[in-house]
């Protein structure tokens, strides 16, 4: 007994130090574990509260790009429904039926882009109606899903992020594959597994596939930058640029899918 | 000024100038300083290991809570503050084992060989654990170039501006 206190007395430093550095490697760990329950995460209220007064001083720097982003959505939305109002009464039937999803404008006040593994917070939580695994957009594209979210806070995993992959198909074409990020630059983004039979074309449109609950089917993603075909295993690599500046975020929206729970549960019934 | 007030003012100064200003600024759009690193270089030097260790891994683990990046500048700076008085010895030699070092009076180039070995390892810490993959090896090294860089220029600019003051 009297030698292990020794021992201890003696290499205290070194076993303190081996116990924070464990503490700290355990931390790591689980931060870099998607879907699991953080420990210590910025949608706590102290930073979150501190995210939020700076992003409220910040955002006056970038009001002129806002502006024109949100004009250029306007613009769009215009058009879809100068199309909408166009067309003949069933397709409108078909319309009505889309919007089992629910769209909640919230904005991002802290972004990261530098890291292999990005998260995001959002300004709204649990009280706004934010819920994990809801999808978040912005007016460009895809920005990241909603991993956890506090009573006024949200933590959104970044398309960014090297843990998480994301069905996606192209717009004029049936072809799927996953969308992942490899960390090297934060404009583009890699679409693997997509089947040699596929027609690719340099621009080709990259939109959300439908095999996923989380993101509505065609929510724009990028275009093909560049691809080559991996002859080993007969799947392209191609190289996504994004149509978000993901290095400066603003407003998004939180998508809702209101048939989800149903949809969860007959997943569910059916694994058994 | 009361020492431990200095300290606790600068732990709470240096950590939200990082995350609040310094983890937005973007050198050349891909480089970040790590300014409160300077927390770990300038605690005093006679201060016991065990203290300065934990003071180093709560500064840490507060920048790590607001960048959601679990411990890893928690062990980055955990690992700095534990090789720290190695590194006084290895730059300043004899006045160090002698208690008589007195910072501000020392050389520049001593001064930087310190500085730089200290922001040195913490970066590189930094930068494997949050790769934590080998493959990303490249992305280490040259992230961990380019930073250590800007924030050795960064800390000695502060240091010889904090030294003018006390003159």
């Amino acid at each position: 007994m009297q030698q292990i206190i020794n021992f201890i007395i003696r290499y205290q430093t070194g076993l303190f130090f081996w116990l924070l550095f464990f503490v700290a490697i355990l931390l790591t760990i689980q931060a870099n574990t998607y879907h699991n329950a953080k420990f210590f995460s910025a949608s706590n209220s102290i930073s979150g509260w501190f995210y939020k007064k700076s992003a409220a001083t910040t955002a006056y720097f970038k009001l002129a790009e806002e502006n024109k982003i949100l004009s250029e959505e306007n613009a769009w939305l215009r058009e879809k429904f100068h199309h909408l109002t166009e067309k003949d009464s069933i397709d409108r039937v078909s319309f009505s039926q889309e919007s089992e999803y629910s769209f909640i404008p919230a904005r991002i006040i802290s972004n990261s882009y530098r890291k292999p593994s990005n998260y995001l917070l959002l300004n709204k939580g649990e009280k706004d109606g934010i819920e994990a695994d809801m999808a978040i957009i912005s007016s460009r594209g895809i920005v990241g899903i909603v991993e956890e979210s506090s009573k006024n806070y949200a933590r959104i995993i970044s398309i960014l992020n090297t843990n998480i992959s994301i069905n996606a198909s192209f717009q004029h074409a049936p072809h799927f594959g996953s969308l992942v990020w490899n960390s090297a630059s934060p404009y583009y983004a890699q679409l693997l597994d997509v089947p040699r039979s596929a027609n690719i074309q340099v621009g080709d449109s990259i939109v959300t596939g439908g095999n996923s609950l989380i993101f509505p089917q065609g929510i724009p993603i990028g275009e093909v930058n560049s691809f080559f075909l991996d002859e080993n295993i007969g799947y392209y690599q191609i190289e996504v640029k994004l149509f978000n500046d993901m290095t400066s975020l603003g407003s998004v929206y939180a998508i809702k899918l209101h048939s989800k729970e149903e949809a969860i549960e007959l997943l569910e019934n059916s694994d058994e | 000024m009361n020492s431990s007030l200095k300290h606790s003012l600068r732990f709470i100064g240096l950590l939200l100038l990082q995350v609040l200003v310094l983890d937005n600024l973007l050198l050349f759009g891909f480089v970040n300083p790590y300014l409160y690193v300077l927390f770990v270089i300038l605690l005093p030097l006679n201060m016991g290991k065990i203290q300065a260790m934990s003071l180093a891994f709560l500064l840490g683990l507060c920048v790590d809570i607001f960048s959601d990046t679990g411990g890893v500048h928690a062990a980055a700076c955990l690992v700095a503050a534990y090789l720290r008085p190695l590194v006084l010895r290895f730059s300043f030699g004899i006045n160090y084992d002698y208690q008589t070092l007195k910072f501000y009076q020392e050389g520049f180039k001593e001064r930087l060989t310190y500085v730089a070995l200290i922001v040195f390892v913490h970066h590189l810490v930094l930068f494997s654990m949050e790769a934590f993959q080998l493959k990303l090896w490249k992305f280490v090294l040259t992230n961990t170039l380019y930073s250590f860089t800007f924030t050795t220029v960064l800390v000695m600019l502060i240091i010889a501006l904090i030294e003018k003051e006390k003159k």
